[in-house]
């Protein structure tokens, strides 16, 4: 699905990813953890395309193209979702009319008919119900005066909604309670399958409960300094990171 | 001094000009109205024309219009119009009562009268002058006068639009006024005075529209007058579409009693030199006034507004949100001054100026300023001038959506604010598809 190798990235002339190599198969959900400020977000959006990160090294292949030289509207086209750690709001746009847009764009791309208006709706309701979601915040302007967890919810119900191959959530949990934890799971849950990927980017193991990951990194100093099954995360749950990172700091120094 | 001379130049234009504009008036050289134009042009003799030494006009050059000989349509004789092009011309999608003024003169054939509710005047100023000169003598004064285009104004306007709402009535259809502009082969000048009262616990919405005959170049020079009666609530909709090579100029000038509330939208597309002066005086207690504007740039179009709100009663609240989105070589100027005076305890005064560069050759200036001299009141304001959303950006092409139209959903989502309070569904589409097309973007 995709592969990343040896991946560098600056922000502002700062290096923040330091050579990253990860390889997500069709049907592995992986998820990547580490302390704040350790380049999580950083990977995330330079996967998504944020022209704001600079990337001076490495590829990443995304079924067999070469990811780092697509436009962002390209690398969705191809089938690359980001969940946004904070989504942002547009005024003026009706949610509706915002993934419309977005899924027949995507459709046109990659060779499908648009969708009617009465295909598009019976999509969208099919997918809000997943996430119990008020079909009057599909009226609403895009994210305008939704609270933090409905905002999370309308990510994902514009991931059930584009299906994409690889979606990566970016602290898709943070400010949730634990209920729209459930409901936001629930709706990955009901994306994942043999032919898609998800990349789980989490400061906490608590989301890790209910999307269960095949690996789990952790990320720091901009690095992948340790991989593991989801045991891995539990371990971090009751250690920390120190145990880790001091082993890092340690090495980096020799 | 060049400028020296241009203005001397100018002065001269006119001043020799009224005389033959004069011999054209025929039966309306004697009336009230005309004692005004004299004293206009006698005031004009003694009155340069702005510079940008002058504080109020440091902004806007206006060298360009004093370069052309404007000419009143009296001498230059009038476009034959036709009615598709008043059609085409129109706001639609809803119904109306409707004024059409050709070069500031009014067109009975086009306008459409019937179904005035009875005691309503929506008429033509010259034509009220023949018929009820008392009804217009009590509301005018001679000369309304802020700047000196307001001179040029009065000495060559010929007619206007006049609308009277009585005390207690509620218009149901909004009146448009449509003002068509232009002359095949002259410059023309367009001078209309124009009047709007509502009476006491009365509502009217107000459209004036302004189009091109020919896409060439004429100067529309306009005073309007709004008087709002205690407790009534008028909606004005200004609608500014002049050709790319013209010249607009419009003071405003409302004077609210108690309990009024006045909405005062104004969309500036056209025009290649525009400047609104909007005046607002808030006469009495709990008052609202309501200003929102949106001007968009493109070429080497310049916009500048000029607000002037003057809290002069207690218990009163004034809003402002003015937006720009600027593009190519354009340059928006907004500046906005609120006057607290000493009795006007209690006073919420707001204003707001934001504009958007969509290129890096496109140019704001913003200019608040608040003279306070109550000691109880909320007063703010605040300008910013950026470029589009980087962030927002990113996240609606992260969807799929191509860059043309991610970032026509982001012009659509600034102009929002200024967009929802248009209370005609039917205009508010319009407007809002008019603000892509005048930007040549992507419609969403």
């Amino acid at each position: 699905m995709i592969e990343i190798k040896n991946l560098h990235a600056n922000v502002e002339g700062k290096e923040i990813l330091q050579g990253i190599n990860l390889k997500v198969n069709a049907g592995e959900i992986h998820a990547i953890m580490g302390p704040n400020g350790s380049g999580k977000s950083t990977l995330a959006n330079v996967l998504a395309g944020h022209e704001g990160y600079e990337v001076t090294e490495g590829s990443v292949s995304f079924n067999g193209k070469d990811l780092l030289d697509m436009a962002p509207e390209d690398r969705a086209r191809e089938g690359l979702f980001l969940a946004f750690q904070y989504p942002v709001e547009i005024p003026g746009i009706s949610n509706a009319t915002f993934l419309q847009t977005a899924l027949n764009e995507i459709r046109k791309y990659n060779g499908q008919p648009e969708l009617s208006p009465k295909e598009f709706l019976d999509l969208i309701k099919e997918k809000s119900e997943i996430l119990n979601m008020d079909s009057s915040l599909l009226s609403r302007a895009v994210n305008q005066g939704f609270s933090g967890g409905e905002k999370k919810r309308n990510e994902i119900l514009q991931m059930l909604t584009i299906n994409p191959k690889l979606a990566i959530l970016d602290e898709t949990d943070s400010g949730l309670d634990i209920d729209a934890l459930k409901i936001v799971s629930q709706g990955v849950n009901a994306f994942r399958s043999d032919d898609n990927a998800v990349i789980v980017v989490t400061h906490y193991q608590r989301l890790l409960d209910y999307i269960v990951p095949d690996f789990v990194h952790v990320l720091f100093h901009g690095k992948i300094i340790k991989s593991g099954n989801k045991d891995l995360a539990l371990e971090l749950e009751e250690k920390g990171y120190d145990w880790l990172t001091k082993g890092s700091l340690e090495t980096q120094n020799v | 001094m060049a400028s020296k001379t241009k203005n001397a130049n100018a002065k001269s234009w006119y001043i020799d000009n009224f005389f033959d504009f004069q011999k054209k008036l025929n039966g309306q050289s004697g009336s009230f109205i005309n004692e005004s134009r004299i004293e206009a042009i006698d005031k004009l003799k003694n009155t340069d024309f702005p510079t940008l030494k002058d504080e109020e006009w440091k902004y806007t050059n206006i060298t360009p219009i004093l370069n052309h000989e404007f000419k009143s349509p009296l001498l230059t004789g009038n476009p034959e119009i036709n009615a598709g092009l008043v059609k085409q011309s129109l706001y639609t999608g809803f119904d109306s009562h409707l004024l059409v003024f050709v070069n500031g003169i009014f067109s009975e054939e086009f306008s459409d009268l019937s179904g005035i509710p009875q005691g309503v005047t929506i008429n033509s100023l010259n034509k009220l002058i023949e018929t009820d000169p008392d009804l217009i003598k009590q509301y005018f004064e001679k000369v309304e006068y802020i700047n000196t285009f307001n001179l040029v104004n009065t000495a060559f306007a010929y007619d206007g639009f006049v609308v009277i709402i009585p005390d207690n009535v509620i218009l149901k259809k909004p009146v448009q006024i449509l003002y068509l502009t232009g002359h095949k082969n002259e410059t023309v000048l367009s001078a209309a005075r124009n009047l709007i009262v509502a009476g006491e616990n009365s509502q009217a919405k107000i459209i004036t529209n302004y189009r091109p005959v020919y896409d060439n170049t004429y100067f529309s020079n306009f005073v309007t007058k709004v008087f709002a009666g205690d407790n009534s609530v008028i909606d004005i909709y200004k609608l500014q579409n002049e050709s790319e090579k013209a010249y607009h100029i419009e003071t405003t000038k409302i004077e609210q009693q108690q309990k009024s509330i006045v909405n005062h939208h104004s969309y500036s597309f056209g025009g290649k030199l525009v400047r609104n002066d909007i005046n607002v005086k808030l006469n009495g207690e709990f008052i609202e006034s309501h200003l929102y504007g949106l001007y968009l740039g493109n070429d080497n179009q310049h916009i500048d507004t000029h607000t002037f709100i003057d809290h002069a009663k207690p218990n009163c609240m004034s809003n402002e949100l003015y937006k720009g989105i600027l593009d190519d070589n354009s340059r928006g100027v907004f500046s906005g001054k609120i006057l607290v005076e000493q009795e006007a305890q209690k006073t919420n005064a707001f204003q707001s100026n934001k504009s958007i560069l969509l290129s890096d050759n496109a140019h704001a200036d913003s200019k608040p300023q608040l003279e306070i001299y109550a000691d109880d009141v909320k007063c703010s304001h605040g300008a910013t001038v950026g470029n589009i959303d980087e962030t927002a950006y990113f996240y609606i092409r992260s969807r799929g959506v191509p860059s043309n139209i991610a970032k026509s959903m982001l012009i659509r989502a600034f102009a929002n604010d200024v967009l929802e309070p248009v209370n005609i569904s039917a205009l508010s589409e319009t407007l809002s598809h008019q603000i892509f097309e005048h930007l040549h973007r992507a419609e969403i």
